[in-house]
């Protein structure tokens, strides 16, 4: 059963690779993408200064969102996904659709007056982005979707393997992902939440999954460098959920714990509640920062290591520094990812811990023992 | 203005390094003298470490705001 389903994935992955589209070499992209530059003369002559903000750029292009898939350059072709583009201009309202391999054929690469500048798509004049709305399907909401399809699969697989083997011990994706999720609803769920866990049990497993999953996705290399859940807007919208799941189930006692804390003098009450208003928001705030801070700053980890080898060896200059550059990467590389797999859990579980715990704090009951004495 | 934000930084990463160690060395203790809460405490401390990096992290994101 498992067996058949797996075919299907590997179905789709595969069809995935026919929408790859070598788009010719055009020069002045490749002029910005630094770190497949090893070859180009352009750079040869470049100061060391230039190198180095080159490198920086490299790095941020790498790790921001993008309109197009670009998954690496081999000679002068770039293996790019097109991804669709989907751009209201801010002052005609005009809507503009087509796909991001468009800009290649196109005359002087300007479509509706946007241009693809750092696989990002600006205004043809301004070369900003401020004077449209970017609804596209970007890199990180295509890698998100890819997330979203194997999870489904993973779980239609699991579900279908209970229905068949009903009082059976587990088998394959199943014994897989029994422990998990066993150990989620008893050390983070139960633990935190208490008898009445079943009504935000949904939430917290799609929560943890959907952060793994996007974590792990982040880490496959040569996929165009995945960053999905390194993007703040990911992480927004994970903790703007749990800011709704979290103040909507809130109890009484503890709105009553935020406006007016029990048991404080009054004139207390005026410097408390801010604070506690506050912490309302920065609870999910800093849920929000913390995974988006710890998986860009993996990927910039490893970007940087990575550039080392490009640093040594002077952007192509000297092959030996180059060697001597990979040789001492390739042993922290392989440290920092086995780091990063490592924290790729982590931040899953820490991101459902902390959510279940403000969820067991806003559905508490207290009983206020103290005051029947 | 780039070394400040550095520097900055680093002072963050410097008193979250401090408080994790802390956390680790006393769970650690606590393990040692209470084997058998073992499972308790390595929660506790998961959780404890998670609030303290978010600081860390936040001086990390205004290190980067401010180059």
């Amino acid at each position: 059963m498992f067996r058949t389903q797996l075919k299907y994935i590997f179905l789709a992955l595969f069809s995935l690779t026919f929408a790859i589209n070598p788009a010719l070499a055009n020069t002045d992209t490749v002029a910005n993408e630094g770190i497949m530059l090893i070859n180009e003369k352009s750079i040869a002559h470049e100061e060391v200064e230039k190198e180095e903000t080159d490198i920086v750029e490299t790095i941020l292009h790498h790790v921001s969102d993008a309109n197009e898939n670009h998954l690496g350059t081999m000679g002068h072709t770039h293996l790019t996904i097109p991804l669709p583009c989907i751009l209201i201009n801010k002052e005609t309202k005009k809507v503009s659709f087509f796909m991001s391999s468009a800009f290649h054929h196109a005359p002087e690469g300007i479509i509706d007056g946007y241009k693809m500048e750092h696989s990002r798509v600006v205004d043809a004049q301004t070369g900003k982005r401020d004077t449209f709305y970017d609804l596209s399907i970007t890199k990180n909401v295509f890698n998100m979707l890819i997330g979203f399809v194997l999870l489904t699969i993973l779980f239609f697989v699991i579900k279908s393997s209970y229905e068949k083997r009903k009082g059976q011990a587990p088998k394959g994706a199943q014994s897989f992902m029994e422990p998990i999720i066993d150990f989620l609803i008893d050390d983070i769920v139960v633990k935190n939440i208490g008898p009445n866990y079943k009504k935000y049990l949904p939430f917290l497993l799609s929560v943890f999954f959907f952060i793994l999953i996007n974590n792990l996705l982040g880490l496959v290399p040569f996929l165009g460098s995945i960053n999905s859940s390194g993007n703040i807007s990911f992480t927004m919208a994970l903790a703007l959920c749990s800011l709704l799941v979290i103040n909507l189930n809130g109890t009484k006692d503890y709105w009553g714990h935020i406006f007016a804390m029990p048991g404080v003098p009054k004139w207390v009450l005026i410097i408390l509640t801010p604070i506690e208003l506050l912490g309302v928001i920065l609870k999910p705030a800093v849920l929000m920062l913390r995974l988006f801070g710890n998986i860009i700053g993996g990927h910039i980890t490893v970007l940087s290591i990575v550039s080392l080898i490009f640093i040594m060896g002077k952007m192509g200059q000297s092959m030996g520094g180059a060697a001597a550059g990979g040789a001492v990467a390739f042993p922290i590389l392989l440290f920092v990812n086995a780091l990063e797999l490592f924290v790729a859990f982590l931040q899953a579980y820490v991101f459902t811990l902390l959510t279940a715990v403000f969820i067991g704090a806003a559905i508490e009951e207290h009983h206020h023992a103290e005051e029947h004495h | 203005m780039t070394g400040f934000a550095a520097l900055g930084a680093g002072l963050a990463a410097l008193a979250a390094g401090i408080g994790i160690g802390l956390i680790g060395s006393n769970s650690v203790q606590s393990i040692a003298r209470q084997p058998e809460a073992a499972n308790d405490i390595r929660g506790a401390m998961i959780l404890t470490a998670a609030l303290i990096e978010g600081v860390a992290i936040i001086g990390m994101i205004l290190s980067f705001l401010m180059n």
